[in-house]
């Protein structure tokens, strides 16, 4: 297969790559294979291209099968284009009982959409997550690297109206 | 008394700091172990006697799990950390990484120092990025002072460890799925024998502990196992940090003594929120079975009491479930998650996980027939005992539970389309 593909990985990502690539034995570069996913969609917005995932492989040795089977077990890893602010909001037990449901409604009114989908202008995309780990925060939801923690309308409000 | 093992540093301003950990006395225990030269034996004994058992929800004890390392043979061992918290209703790891992530480092370290192992991964759940960045920043921390690295302490004992970030996948809590994770493959767990301690991390012996159950290990070497046992009661030793949510004054992590009776722990809490009754509570995380209310306020925190009360302590988050919880609604979402998170290998966890969800949508939004709660039963019982790992036992025993207690308002829902309690009530 051309060697050409994983040009499409950008310098910094590659350096960020072989930092996760020397954390492991020296035979064992697979195992950074969810750090670079993560690293190239980051690099790409916010998805996951298969031009992009055969980079990867070709970056660590690996077929493209395998790689394609990891991208696509983990939730954390996108498939199409999302708005610029990917917004998962946790409904399992605990946020639902600190109600997740009245935050649901409050989004997808407030953004126009409804779950799983993204507003015209391409900023927001709102996303249900499974349990993010924040449970004596409920509810929540997480927003890039951040978490937001006993959300209440006027809070969303607040923190939406904050974001570039 | 509280916060005294994984929560020692928690009072203090920047608690994560390196300067912080050596303010209580971080890396003394190592330090002792390396320098005294204490055999390894001597602390697997000592860990034993402590009772430490598995914090992630196993609750297997810690000590036994060394012994089980061949740590004389010759070859490359590892010691794996479990921080892929996602137990619904689980979220006291995190904080251990953000808030003490030295005494996770150094447990790791003694741990790796009792197994034979030179290398350590902690697993950090991908959406933890904070926690990921206080412990990566913690190891940077520990290996410019000397904790980590070649020759501690002047000693012949070389030790270091890296953090891998997961994507997104429950079923990497489990030890087997993880391994496979840090190997970079999907995270399907694998059929045991042969167990990590034979074939673990890229076919090496190794040793996988929970976060809390590492973190504790330090502070059980420094005060000893007899100070650790006696906070708590017989076969229940020590403390443990419990995740309480719900509609309370003060939800959060408590870190208290085992054996603290349940009553109490509300009370810390604050008790309910204004307006709120108490109606259940799952003790152990999703997975463990429901408990009315009333039965709970006669239950005290650790292994043997919740098991007799007929659930499990697993990971000690606790849900508080009130009077506006509709019971075949909070189901019908743990339903829901399972079914997500099946990794898919085994039939009976892959096609029941999604016979459950349905029944219990359909159950929910008014469509059930009589026979789907006889049926709900029959499913979950079958795909337990019938799959590679545990996510079929933890999908089935939430249904088991709720039908025991709750099977009115699964009937109530049935016979007349709405919800016996809460809102959807009218």
């Amino acid at each position: 297969m051309p060697q050409a593909n994983n040009e499409l990985i950008n310098t910094a990502s590659r350096e960020d790559i072989d930092q996760w690539v020397a954390k492991y034995p020296a035979d064992k570069k697979q195992s950074a294979v969810m750090a670079a996913l993560r690293i190239v969609q980051d690099q790409n917005g916010c998805w996951l291209t298969t031009e992009l995932m055969d980079a990867v492989a070709d970056y660590l040795d690996m077929d493209k099968i395998h790689v394609y089977e990891v991208a696509t077990f983990y939730s954390m890893y996108e498939h199409k284009p999302l708005g610029k602010h990917k917004i998962c909001v946790c409904t399992n037990i605990s946020c639902m009982v600190c109600g997740s449901g009245e935050i649901v409604a409050h989004l997808e009114d407030k953004l126009d959409i409804k779950m799983g989908e993204t507003t015209e202008d391409n900023r927001f995309t709102l996303k249900e997550v499974e349990c993010l780990g924040a449970c004596s925060g409920a509810p929540m939801m997480q927003i890039g690297e951040n978490y937001y923690e006993n959300l209440d309308a006027e809070k969303i409000d607040t923190i939406l109206d904050g974001l570039k | 008394m509280a916060n005294e093992v994984c929560f020692r540093t928690l009072h203090l301003d920047e608690p994560w700091t390196l300067e912080s950990y050596l303010s209580v006395g971080g890396y003394q225990s190592l330090k002792k172990i390396l320098t005294e030269k204490i055999p390894a034996e001597d602390i697997i004994e000592q860990v034993k006697t402590s009772a430490l058992r598995g914090r992630g929800g196993a609750g297997f004890p810690t000590g036994l799990k060394w012994s089980f390392m061949p740590r004389h043979s010759e070859g490359q061992k590892y010691i794996v950390c479990n921080s892929d918290e996602g137990e619904p209703g689980t979220c006291k790891d995190r904080d251990i990484l953000r808030y003490n992530p030295h005494q996770l480092i150094e447990g790791m370290a003694i741990a790796g120092y009792c197994i034979g192992a030179d290398t350590g991964y902690n697993y950090i759940r991908g959406e933890f990025w904070e926690p990921y960045s206080r412990f990566d920043n913690a190891l940077k921390e520990a290996r410019e002072a000397g904790y980590l690295g070649d020759k501690l302490f002047g000693s012949d004992f070389n030790f270091d460890a890296h953090s891998h970030l997961g994507g997104g996948a429950y079923i990497c809590g489990e030890e087997t799925a993880l391994l496979e994770s840090i190997e970079g493959k999907k995270g399907q767990p694998r059929f045991k024998p042969p167990f990590p301690a034979g074939f673990g991390l890229y076919g090496k012996p190794t040793t996988i502990n929970n976060t809390e159950t590492l973190a504790s290990i330090p502070v059980i070497v420094e005060k000893g196992a007899q100070w650790f046992l006696e906070h708590g009661k017989p076969n229940n030793g020590g403390t443990k940090l419990f995740s309480v949510s719900g509609n309370l004054k003060r939800p959060g992590n408590y870190e208290i003594d085992m054996g603290t009776p349940f009553s109490e722990l509300l009370e810390m809490c604050g008790g309910m929120k204004d307006g709120y009754k108490l109606k259940a509570v799952i003790p152990g995380g999703s997975s463990s079975p429901v408990i009315p209310g009333e039965q709970m306020m006669d239950v005290t925190m650790d292994y043997d009491s919740i098991q007799a009360a007929g659930s499990m302590l697993g990971s000690g988050a606790v849900i508080i479930l009130d009077d506006n919880v509709c019971m075949v609604n909070a189901l019908a979402r743990l339903s829901h998650f399972y079914q997500e998170e099946s990794c898919g290998q085994c039939t009976p966890c892959r096609e029941g996980t999604g016979w459950i969800s349905h029944i219990m949508h359909r159950i929910e939004h008014g469509y059930g027939k009589q026979e789907d709660i006889d049926l709900l039963d029959k499913v979950a019982g079958d795909i337990m005992g019938r799959t590679i790992c545990a996510l079929g036992e933890a999908a089935s025993m939430p249904v088991k539970g709720f039908l025991k207690d709750y099977r009115d308002e699964f009937q109530y829902h049935i016979d007349h389309k709405k919800c016996m309690v809460g809102p959807g009530s009218k």
